[in-house]
């Protein structure tokens, strides 16, 4: 009885399944945005360490720094860094001083004496100010787009360090003949629709002016900011790692034990009957 | 119970005697993993990840309780809190990383785990309940699974939770009512998000409460064994501890391994990207996929593209979705081979390891976006899953010749390691039928 309702089932659900297979398909249109998209180039970055496999690396101070700056002056103007607080900074290899002194050339919202709001200067507790308001001041700023805030953006995105690094110097002025030019967007066929609202942030080399004296050029500025990036998204990473290869020596150390135990503990048992 | 050979407790301190008369629990461990618990000599290593699914639940439990500390189930500022976890909580990161890397852990021992119950044929007679009981753990896990990563409010949560409690909007009548019971409200929202918390809370208790029935209708019987056949004598056990508590040990150290590695160096690699873009309910991702270990069952729902009769595509596929898991609570019964193991039986064998690869597409299939050609194989794979169970299954004992088995669990150890004298070969087909499963 069981056999005979379990064959019902089953013909049912094979018939139902089966006669949606063989369906005429309709004919898929080519999609001219799929056929120019690019996947972003593998980078060799420094906190993936040892063969970029991403299990031993450490961020480079410097580079963050240099990426920090490139933020400040390149990125900042439009978008935020909300999750991140100054006192963070800190992981860059800046001192209490540096900190509290990018900290005040911030304004931070906050209310006055009398209850009204106002802004005031950051304190090293605060985190990155929003760049606007809120989204309506946003896309009325930035021409109806809306600028991410880019605290998670590398891990926000499939394979996101790469992907930020690709997108930046991913602008192409020559729109193929497939698509069609679009009024205000920039095409860059790193980004998922081919065309981006945000005007190419890095458009030539001495661009910024690094302070440690690295050459500026675009592919730098990329690196480095893709990095800061990084960063700013997972900022634990060094942690993470160093914890991840103590624990795992600790782990192959005990397992190894615990082999031995079991080789010796069934010795008398694999060969002999009971 | 246990076999008339198990070592009884004897307390043999002043205090291990003052427990066992007000408190046995030192006796019901040494009954329930101890040495008074004759255990098949020749479990392999996939009998282990009972103990891993075990450990994964209570590694779960442990790291969520944490969690749930520093969460706020609020849909204002839940992203942000898991984001606090991950910033400024001390090892916040290692426990949030522990706990979303931990379900796909569990989901994946407890795969292996249901694969190896039916390779060796362990939902047979007399653990039919058993079985059962494991399935139960399943649909909760899944259940928790599925309401734990709507709590990161991000962009797969909310509109996974969107799909998954929409599902149940294709059921006629009452489908309607269901969905907003589930969600608290007609979308996603603070009322969703609360009751998904509190609800995610609880399952974990459930289910430690069934796996304890689970562990004790092992009991009962005792594990099955890779040849299939029953323990019959001393000869055929050794005591759980010492020597499956130093394999499980084993086992459990290797699995440490591998899931510390994945936690440390590769945290997000079985997650989606999107999540980490909070809730935006005016913004469709362009491709809504659950987890990993969804996806076998997310091809099946996907599959039915076209109505059945009255039957409307979308019920067919949630239909389908529930059935291929409901239908496993009757494999008992569908599955008439009085052989047990797959070891002896040829047949049944190529078609499990076409089932485990069928399995495999779907998984592949229910991870990408619904085009062709991934539509067409995932419904051509979902015939067969059901075929599989339904109508192969079934029949296959009809037509199989099993092989000879064993005289007994011993026999076959020594056969195989061929120090002793080998037993008496089987008396073949006939001796095979002549065999029940008890």
């Amino acid at each position: 009885m069981v056999r005979l309702g379990a064959l019902a089932v089953g013909l049912f659900f094979c018939i139902a399944v089966l006669w949606g297979a063989v369906q005429p398909r309709e004919a898929v249109v080519a999609d001219p945005i799929k056929a120019v998209l690019q996947h972003p180039e593998e980078m060799k970055w420094a906190h993936n360490g040892v063969g970029n496999l991403g299990i031993t690396g450490t961020f480079d101070r410097k580079q963050l720094q240099r990426g920090f700056q490139v933020y400040r002056e390149v990125c900042s103007a439009c978008h935020s860094i909300n999750r991140v607080a100054f006192r963070d900074l800190a992981d860059l290899g800046f001192s209490p001083a540096e900190i509290k002194a990018v900290a005040v050339s911030y304004d931070v919202p906050s209310i006055d004496d009398a209850g009204e709001p106002t802004t005031r200067k950051g304190t090293p507790s605060d985190k990155f100010p929003l760049v606007y308001a809120n989204e309506v001041a946003a896309r009325a700023a930035q021409n109806g787009a809306l600028p991410p805030d880019l605290s998670l953006m590398t891990k926000a995105r499939e394979d996101g360090t790469n992907y930020v690094h690709a997108l930046l110097l991913g602008y192409r002025d020559e729109v193929p003949k497939t698509l069609k030019a679009q009024d205000g967007l920039y095409y860059n066929p790193w980004f998922h629709s081919a065309f981006i609202a945000m005007p190419p942030p890095l458009a030539a080399d001495d661009q910024v002016t690094y302070a440690d004296g690295t050459k500026g050029t675009r592919a730098n500025y990329a690196a480095d900011v893709s990095t800061f990036l990084t960063w700013t998204a997972e900022p634990k990473l060094e942690a993470r790692k160093a914890t991840g290869v103590a624990a795992v020596i600790f782990l192959l150390i005990m397992t190894g034990l615990g082999y031995v135990s079991y080789k010796k503990v069934w010795a008398d048992i694999k060969r002999k009957p009971g | 119970m246990s076999f008339p050979w198990a070592k009884q407790y004897a307390p043999t301190t002043e205090i291990g005697k003052f427990f066992d008369q007000q408190l046995p629990l030192p006796r019901f461990v040494h009954g329930a993993l101890g040495a008074g618990y004759p255990t098949p000599r020749n479990l392999n290593y996939f009998y282990n990840f009972g103990v891993l699914a075990g450990v994964a639940l209570v590694i779960q439990i442990i790291t969520g309780v944490i969690l749930g500390m520093h969460y706020a189930a609020n849909t204002l500022v839940a992203f942000d809190s898991v984001e606090h976890i991950m910033r400024d909580v001390n090892y916040g990161w290692m426990f949030r990383y522990m706990h979303a890397v931990g379900a796909s852990f569990f989901f994946l021992v407890v795969y292996v785990h249901i694969f190896r119950g039916l390779y060796y044929g362990s939902y047979k007679p007399p653990r039919e309940t058993l079985w059962m009981l494991g399935l139960v753990i399943f649909l909760l896990m899944m259940a928790t699974a599925f309401m734990g990563y709507v709590l990161v409010w991000g962009q797969m949560s909310f509109w996974g939770a969107t799909v998954i409690t929409g599902l149940f909007s294709a059921i006629p009548v009452v489908g309607g009512y269901i969905q907003t019971l589930l969600l608290g409200g007609f979308a996603p929202d603070n009322a969703t998000l609360n009751r998904f918390f509190s609800l995610h809370y609880l399952l974990p208790f459930v289910i430690f409460g069934v796996i304890i029935l689970h562990v004790w209708a092992l009991h009962i019987p005792g594990s099955n064994n890779p040849t299939g056949i029953a323990v019959k004598t001393e000869a055929d056990t050794v005591p759980f501890h010492p020597y499956y508590t130093a394999k499980d040990f084993f086992g459990l150290g290797v699995y440490l391994t591998l899931f510390a590695a994945v936690v440390f160096f590769a945290p997000n690699a079985l997650g989606e990207a999107d999540n980490y873009i909070p809730a935006n309910s005016l913004s469709t991702p362009a491709h809504i996929v659950p987890e990993w270990y969804f996806w076998p069952f997310y091809a099946i729902l996907r599959a039915f593209t076209v109505d059945f009769f009255f039957i409307p595509a979308k019920l067919m596929g949630v239909l389908a979705m529930f059935a291929a898991i409901l239908l496993l609570f009757f494999l008992p019964w569908l599955d008439t081979s009085p052989v047990r193991s797959n070891n002896y039986r040829p047949l049944n064998r190529i078609l499990f390891w076409v089932f485990v690869g069928v399995c495999l597409v779907l998984g592949v299939a229910g991870g990408k976006p619904a085009e062709e050609p991934w539509v067409r194989i995932s419904q051509l794979f979902t015939a067969y899953y059901f075929a599989h169970f339904l109508i192969i299954t079934p029949l296959v004992s009809r037509f199989e010749k099993t092989l000879p088995l064993p005289k007994s669990i011993s026999e076959a150890v020594l056969a195989k390691y061929g120090k002793a004298p080998r037993g008496t070969p089987g008396a073949g087909i006939a001796g095979a039928a002549a065999q029940p499963a008890e």
